[in-house]
């Protein structure tokens, strides 16, 4: 039963387009009467529009992702607007956080985010690149699948895991004998100034750096492994030994690739939460010391959310948007240096 | 060495580099052989510095890998049994015994929300990108947006729905899902979208051919022979979902009660029951909290495991 006049839809555009004056009785254009169309061709009844139907269901579930986040930024701004307007500019420039008496100046949040996130990026880019290399480069063939296996696991455990581990271990093991170290030894540069406490910008930075491991590693691995063989054998062939076939095959072919990763691991660290709350020392203070407690902007919306009320909440909020923009911006320019030096 | 060669590297360091002699570190004249120059030795030996200090990174690397393992494992294992696994957290941080059931059981239930929601309409997002959108601006924008959203930090979604639901409806399990289902989302879009890319065409065609509608070929085709690969993305995003903390502190609060009611009701999670045991200054409740780790590390671990299996099963990315 061939349904008069109506169009069909999706893959049977093609058909009807050609068809779509024909009504049920009459002779087909394309070819003589006898031969049998297939019936399949036009649905009827309500499979007719099955297809449409799906297709605006896929597209809506596609736009979803773009409404909720336009939702997230529209719902978290007009939350925290009256903070902003009551504070100003001063909400990113003081670093006077007094929630009782109404003053929220978040810069010592937004200095703890970056100076932890920085230490991470300093000690975690190195460490990445050099297990990304000799994964790839260096190892033999049969370690290389442990050792990615290996790394991956660090990428997959929990960041209230790391939070409990960094308290518990790293903290009595590490971090405390190290700042004790580095204060005693480095105490005259003011980044190291004593006293030494384990909870401060430094053992947020070591754990972060230890979480962003992973993810760099991955991301630089699968960028170098895509270096042609080609130019490395020929450097090689050229009497390079195998550092200088890095430096001149490898490393200038995936410098984009690395800096993507090592910005998108920045702005993993940037927005991470439950670790530098445990560890950062949640002291709101700009200190130059990084062996000094300290705070970060996740860790405060972490730490006091729960007690806050009115004004103070709002305030967190804001913190919240002013991380939002942060990660953002740092992930677009990822995202732009990658796609810039690409094409290049 | 012969004061000829001394020359040669006298003029190596202070000629202006050329390329050529950045990489092999010495000047070529004619008349002397490569090997007879001293820079050769320092190149063999920035090599081998170069190779110690790669192997020492990974070295550096791989011991929080194992020190992490052993001490979940061992503390873990330690406070780990048959009460802590049935058993609700007992009221006070102090008093030994008791469990995370309550937790577990939260983490069970808005993870499985979560996941019922943002699964089909991610991999339907997906299927739009693939097989409707293509490189239109459209589908390009979902593209895009959809990488932004997986930077975004999840305490940042905690306090989205924090100001969108809770200030209405309460805390609850519904918001703690709804916090993870939008975390999920976007992992579940996009690695869903790089699985249908490799459908074959052939097969797309196959179905046209015999005459299914689009939408048919969608569900009974494209989707079945991706499916593989695409479960592998929803494990790993539940596995990240099952691991979040942040955005549960501001959406299901925690509590130490056990219950199944879904709003205006806070909740417990695996991760703040450790959070909250990682915190306070008993042995008890620290006792919690690393057989609290142990469990939540073994699911996340299964599922990763898991999720690595079934891809590599898989005909399409083989």
């Amino acid at each position: 039963m061939l349904t008069p006049g109506r169009r069909d839809s999706g893959s049977l555009r093609v058909m009807t387009s050609t068809t779509s004056s024909l009504s049920g009785d009459a002779p087909l254009l394309n070819g003589p009467r006898d031969v049998p169309q297939p019936r399949v061709w036009r649905r009827k009844g309500v499979g007719r529009w099955a297809d449409p139907l799906f297709a605006t269901l896929a597209a809506l579930c596609g736009v979803l992702v773009l409404l909720v986040l336009a939702y997230m930024v529209i719902s978290t701004t007009t939350t925290a607007l009256p903070v902003f307007k009551s504070q100003g500019i001063s909400f990113v420039t003081s670093s006077t956080w007094d929630p009782s008496n109404g003053q929220f100046g978040a810069l010592a949040f937004i200095y703890g985010t970056i100076m932890t996130s920085l230490i991470a990026l300093i000690i975690g880019l190195p460490l990445s690149l050099g297990v990304a290399l000799f994964v790839t480069d260096y190892c033999p063939k049969r370690l290389r699948g442990p050792l990615t296996y290996a790394v991956d696991l660090l990428a997959a455990v929990p960041s209230v895991v790391y939070g409990l581990w960094g308290v518990f271990v790293l903290l009595p093991l590490f971090l405390q004998p190290v700042s004790d170290f580095l204060a005693k030894y480095l105490g005259f540069l003011p980044f190291f100034k004593g006293p030494a406490s384990g909870l401060s910008y430094f053992g947020a930075g070591i754990i972060l750096a230890i979480m962003i491991t992973p993810i760099i590693t991955a991301l630089a691995r699968e960028i170098i492994s895509t270096v042609p063989t080609a130019d490395r054998q020929a450097a090689y062939a050229l009497g390079a030994t195998r550092w200088e076939m890095i430096r001149a095959a490898v490393l200038p072919r995936s410098r984009a690739g690395i800096v993507g990763a090592a910005m998108l691991g920045l702005g993993r660290a940037l927005g991470e939460t439950i670790a530098v709350a445990l560890l950062v020392g949640s002291v709101a203070k700009v200190d130059a010391s990084m062996l000094h407690p300290g705070y970060s902007m996740a860790a405060v919306i972490a730490n006091t959310f729960s007690e806050a009320t009115g004004e103070h909440i709002q305030a967190l909020v804001g913190i919240g948007v002013v991380l939002f923009v942060m990660t953002i911006i740092i992930n677009m320019a990822a995202r732009a240096i990658v796609w810039r030096f690409n094409r290049t | 060495m012969t004061p000829k060669t001394e020359a040669s590297v006298e003029m190596s360091a202070n000629a202006p580099s050329t390329h050529s002699q950045r990489w092999t570190g010495a000047k070529l004249e004619p008349g002397i052989a490569l090997r007879d120059l001293r820079p050769a030795k320092r190149r063999v030996w920035r090599n081998r510095r170069n190779a110690i200090l790669i192997g020492l990174a990974t070295v550096l690397v791989l011991i929080p890998v194992g020190m992490i393992l052993t001490y979940i494992a061992v503390k873990g294992f330690q406070y780990m049994n048959l009460e802590f696994l049935t058993h609700s957290q007992p009221f006070s941080m102090r008093k030994v015994g008791g469990g995370f059931l309550n937790g577990l059981i939260g983490t069970a239930l808005m993870v499985g929300i979560a996941a019922a929601v943002s699964v089909p309409l991610g991999v339907l997002g997906a299927v739009y990108l693939v097989e409707y959108g293509k490189k239109n601006w459209l589908a390009m924008l979902i593209r895009f947006f959809a990488d932004v959203m997986t930077g975004v930090p999840s305490i940042f979604v905690g306090l989205f729905v924090y100001t969108a639901l809770v200030v209405h409806y309460g805390f609850g399990a519904l918001m703690g899902a709804a916090a993870l289902a939008i975390i999920m989302m976007p992992i579940v879009v996009r690695s869903t979208e790089e699985m249908l890319k490799l459908v074959p065409v052939e097969l797309k065609d196959a179905s046209y051919a015999l005459g299914a509608p689009k939408w048919k070929t969608v569900t009974k085709v494209i989707i079945p022979s991706a499916l593989p690969g695409i479960s592998t993305g929803v494990m790993l995003a539940i596995a990240r979902a099952a691991g979040e903390t942040a955005p549960l502190i501001l959406t299901a609060l925690g509590s130490l009660q056990l219950t199944a009611k879904l709003w205006n009701s806070p909740i417990s999670a695996l991760p703040l029951a450790i959070l909250e045991g990682a915190r306070n200054p008993f042995g008890a409740g620290q006792g919690r909290a690393w057989a609290g780790a142990l469990e939540l590390i073994i699911i996340v671990l299964v599922l990763t495991v898991v999720a690595r299996v079934i891809s590599s099963r898989s005909r399409l990315t083989r």
